[in-house]
């Protein structure tokens, strides 16, 4: 299994390569991965469903409780299908609607790495390992929205998603730390146990809170929906693979997730039906205002997860059955109304509803798809979409326990969303035909085998939903509820006030669809009032936050290298000097000055030669010789650490020292006139420097004064040879016990080589521009 | 810089910087040396060649791509943290080899991460002093 989610991490590799290789067949050779991971998948339902769940686990960091294992269990084998199917079909899709594309290659690496992230999220079972995929989406998801990277509204809209769903993240994993402190474990198994500790512990609500941010930010519940819009400036496969079917519905996992140990309390059912239902009303009023294709799905979208969060904040059997049911049933329509859209934008250059109309005629398949997709939105009998519809309705009757409000909300919520799948569906599809900025005509073939599938899909689930999907989804939600309950899934319930709920929705559908103009007409009026709406608030936020930090970048960094170092100096110095003082740290100076007396006369030689190259260096008016001198002052420091057992770090000083001054030396020529402006005078200089000398000499007499009792040093000694199989204390620290380190330091020299070129290659472009 | 003498005898010396670099970078672990300080000479000996010749000959004559480079380092270095999770160990755990390879010595993912570091620190001081020097 874990080989499930690191194969599309290894693979992404190559895909460079077998792009050039073969060009013409590249995107059908990528998509051979999704399809084998479906397959693998799929071979393991039988034995989900029977209840026997599947754990992989690895050690990651076993001293902090955090572990790289992966489970297989109802609900992440739901989630993990919904990936590599959709994934199968977003491929080949996207293999058709890139063609040609110069970043085609590029493309699917990023494809590759957020399906293994996404993967990676759904089956990890710790929670350390299941943030770190968390992020990892948001990081991929950011690359694809931003595909389109010479559009600027693409990068920032890219960016907006990036940070809100990333500050998500970081409220998210303190609230990981938090029920990791609290239980003492980070593995679901074993938090499922803890769940009573848990919810009578006084961090109950701000580490529930802070997981609930990490999740509404994904799922973009209200109000952090405003970025989910904004995404769909990415390409049309993207859209439909991560904005309606897999990466926005993380946040809906992670809640389903750990509800059997946050929820079924007072504050979870109040903040999920409040946020979830506010975020399904919004955003169905949202929807019926636009015209563009893409922006009325995504708001359709925002309100569908806006159910889903709804009724896992209800939190009964029914509830929770209702939300994977509708879970499916959205996905597997919205997905395809993307890919519809897709098509539409990629064949006729419009998504604009009012410019669409007949289309059917020249894209029948497309049509096809559409018209099915939307009868299983509009919640049609005997679509899947009717099902979901159906024990949508009985759960919040059940819960709203007579509340009207609630019923009214959620009837509006479907009346809408049955209006604009009558306008997708049908209106941009039949009536006169209108013309379009492109010549319409039926879309390639691997473009419409995947919303076909799924359209049809809809139906077929619907017909036969008894078969087909209980298993899978009734063990789905036996995760999520922990308790075993029965989930019975059929078209007809009888005459029952439900049904008659679903006739009047659509009814009611039909006549916003009849109304839509006006209503829109009206919206528009009304519209300049969503200035002051949470989007807004980002908007003048981020500005904001960068003013400050160019004011404070300015004043502490005003690129006068002096001043930089002064105030450090100083800083420190005043600091060392204070604790000094009010610690009381004495030890008799004179005895430790006076004993240095065995002084070898080669270390007198090497520190005069220190002395007088310090000299030159300060009284030199020319910058070649101050280099050079530098050069001797630098080597002289590393003879003396060569004197003192310390060839490593004596090495390293000697390279250095040559590289700098080589490095001077090719840029001399570039550098301008050697003049030193002093902003105070030389002498101030002086003192700050014989201070700050003087501070460190105390400083280091002081600690080798009192020595640390540390048992590093030893350990390191001892273990070295045993352990890392070196006899260089130095490197074995380096390479083997401290490795973690020397990764993020040389990640961080990676990083500045690259700033430095760009610094410089920036400017150097632009004054030759 | 464009001297005959120094052109030669630089031309001459790269060669030896490089078994010399190769040689503190493989008895790093226990003798004075390392990845770090390997790379730094194997550096050393482009940017010498660069102020002799000209860099944009260096990159030329040695197909020099330093963002490649750092780029391989760091795969090479993360690679060889992921080894131990193949045997079962937690990440980074150094992973040994029960045989000995003339020259490398004792193979193991500690020797794999310092060349990793080797390899970077080649691609970052390359490509600092390209950056600067063809300005």
């Amino acid at each position: 299994m874990v080989f499930a989610v690191v194969a599309g991490f290894i693979l992404s590799t190559i895909i460079p390569l077998i792009h050039r290789i073969v060009p013409r067949i590249s995107g059908l050779i990528f998509s051979i991965l999704p399809a084998t991971l479906f397959i693998f998948f799929a071979s393991k339902i039988p034995q989900v469903v029977a209840h026997n769940t599947i754990t992989q686990s690895y050690n990651w960091i076993p001293s902090l409780g955090i572990n790289l294992s992966f489970t297989l269990d109802g609900l992440s084998l739901f989630f993990a299908l919904l990936i590599t199917g959709f994934g199968l079909f977003i491929f080949l899709y996207a293999n058709s609607y890139l063609k040609g594309h110069k970043y085609f290659d590029r493309f699917f690496i990023y494809l590759y790495l957020f399906m293994s992230s996404m993967l990676g999220l759904v089956l990890s079972e710790n929670l350390i390992s299941m943030f770190v995929f968390w992020e990892l989406t948001s990081l991929t998801s950011y690359l694809l929205i931003g595909f389109y990277n010479e559009s600027e509204t693409s990068r920032k809209n890219a960016l907006q998603a990036m940070l809100v769903t990333v500050f998500g993240g970081l409220a998210m994993m303190a609230g990981i730390i938090l029920t990791g402190i609290v239980t003492g474990s980070y593995q679901f198994s074993e938090l499922l146990n803890s769940s009573d500790i848990i919810k009578e512990h006084a961090w109950y609500t701000p580490a529930l809170l802070l997981l609930l941010i990490g999740a509404f930010t994904k799922s973009a519940q209200f109000p952090f929906h405003f970025w989910l819009p904004n995404a769909m400036a990415a390409p049309a496969p993207v859209s439909a693979y991560l904005h309606s079917t897999t990466m926005v519905k993380a946040g809906i996992y992670l809640l389903a997730r750990i509800s059997p140990i946050f929820g079924n309390t007072p504050e979870w059912q109040t903040i999920l039906t409040t946020v979830g239902g506010i975020t399904m009303l919004t955003g169905a009023l949202l929807a019926i205002q636009y015209t563009d294709l893409k922006k009325i799905l995504a708001y359709t979208t925002i309100s569908a997860l806006g159910i889903m969060v709804f009724l896992i904040g209800i939190g009964t059997i029914l509830a929770i059955q209702a939300a994977m049911v509708f879970l499916l049933a959205h996905a597997l329509y919205k997905g395809t109304l993307f890919l519809v859209t897709g098509n539409i934008d990629h064949e006729t250059g419009t998504r604009e509803v009012n410019e669409l109309s007949g289309l059917s005629k020249k894209m029948p398949y497309t049509a096809y798809a559409a018209m099915l997709a939307a009868m299983s939105m509009a919640g049609v009998l005997p679509f899947f979409g009717f099902i979901a519809k159906e024990i949508l309705y009985e759960a919040a009757i059940h819960f709203s326990a007579g509340n009207i409000l609630i019923i009214a909300a959620v009837f509006l919520t479907g009346a809408i969303f049955c209006a604009l799948a009558i306008e997708i569906g049908y209106a941009i599809f039949f009536g006169r035909p209108k013309e379009t900025p492109k010549k319409a005509h039926e879309a390639p073939k691997l473009m419409l085998g995947g919303p076909m599938l799924f359209a049809t899909l809809g139906l077929i689930g619907g017909l036969f939903a008894e078969f087909l999907i209980q298993p899978l989804l009734g063990s789905s939600a036996k995760v999520v509820l922990n308790v075993e309950h029965v989930l019975k899934l059929s078209l007809w319930h009888g005459f029952t006030l439900v049904l008659g709920l679903s006739l009047a929705t659509i009814l009611v559908g039909y006549l916003l669809y009849r109304v839509r103009f006006r209503i829109r007409y009206i919206a528009k009026k009304i519209q300049p009032a969503y200035k002051y709406g949470p989007a807004a608030g980002y908007q003048k936020l981020i500005p904001g936050l960068l003013s400050v930090a160019t004011a404070q970048t300015r004043f502490f960094q005003n690129g006068n290298l002096r001043n930089y170092i002064s105030t450090i100096v100083g800083f420190f110095s005043v600091l060392i000097i204070a604790t000094v003082f009010i610690k009381q740290l004495n030890f008799d100076i004179w005895n430790r000055l006076t004993s240095i007396s065995d002084i070898r006369i080669y270390e007198a030689v090497i520190i005069a030669l220190i002395v007088i190259a310090f000299y030159v260096i300060v009284t030199s008016k020319s910058r070649l010789t101050t280099l050079v001198s530098l050069g001797v002052l630098g080597y002289g420091i590393a003879i003396i650490f060569l004197f003192y057992g310390a060839p490593d770090v004596a090495m390293t000083q000697f390279l250095i020292e040559t590289l700098t001054v080589v490095l001077f030396v090719l840029i001399l020529h570039r550098l301008p006139s050697f003049i030193i402006k002093h902003k105070f005078s030389g002498w101030g200089y002086l003192v700050l420097s014989v201070v700050f000398g003087m501070v460190m000499t105390y400083l280091l007499l002081l600690v080798t004064d009192h020595p640390v009792q540390s048992e590093l040093r030893s350990f390191f000694a001892q273990n070295s040879y045993p352990l890392g199989k070196g006899k260089n204390v130095v490197n074995v620290i380096l390479v083997d016990f401290r490795q973690l380190d020397t990764m993020g330091e040389i990640a961080v020299l990676g990083i500045a080589a690259i700033g430095i070129y760009a610094m410089f290659k920036v400017k150097h472009n632009e004054e030759i521009k | 810089m464009k001297t005959p003498i120094l052109q030669t005898v630089i031309r001459l010396l790269m060669p030896l910087f490089f078994l010399f670099s190769l040689y503190l970078l493989f008895r790093g672990h226990n003798e004075p040396g390392g990845g770090f300080i390997g790379g730094l000479i194997a550096s050393i000996a482009f940017v010498f060649h660069a102020m002799v010749f000209d860099s944009r000959v260096t990159i030329r004559v040695f197909r020099l791509n330093p963002m490649r480079l750092i780029a391989f380092g760091l795969s090479i270095a993360l690679l060889s943290a992921f080894i131990a999770l193949l045997f079962g160990d937690p990440f980074t755990t150094g992973i040994w080899a029960d045989f000995y390879l003339p020259i490398i010595g004792r193979p193991g993912t500690p020797v794999l991460f310092d060349v990793g570091v080797f390899v970077l620190v080649i691609g970052i001081v390359t490509q600092i002093t390209f950056t600067m020097s063809t300005l």
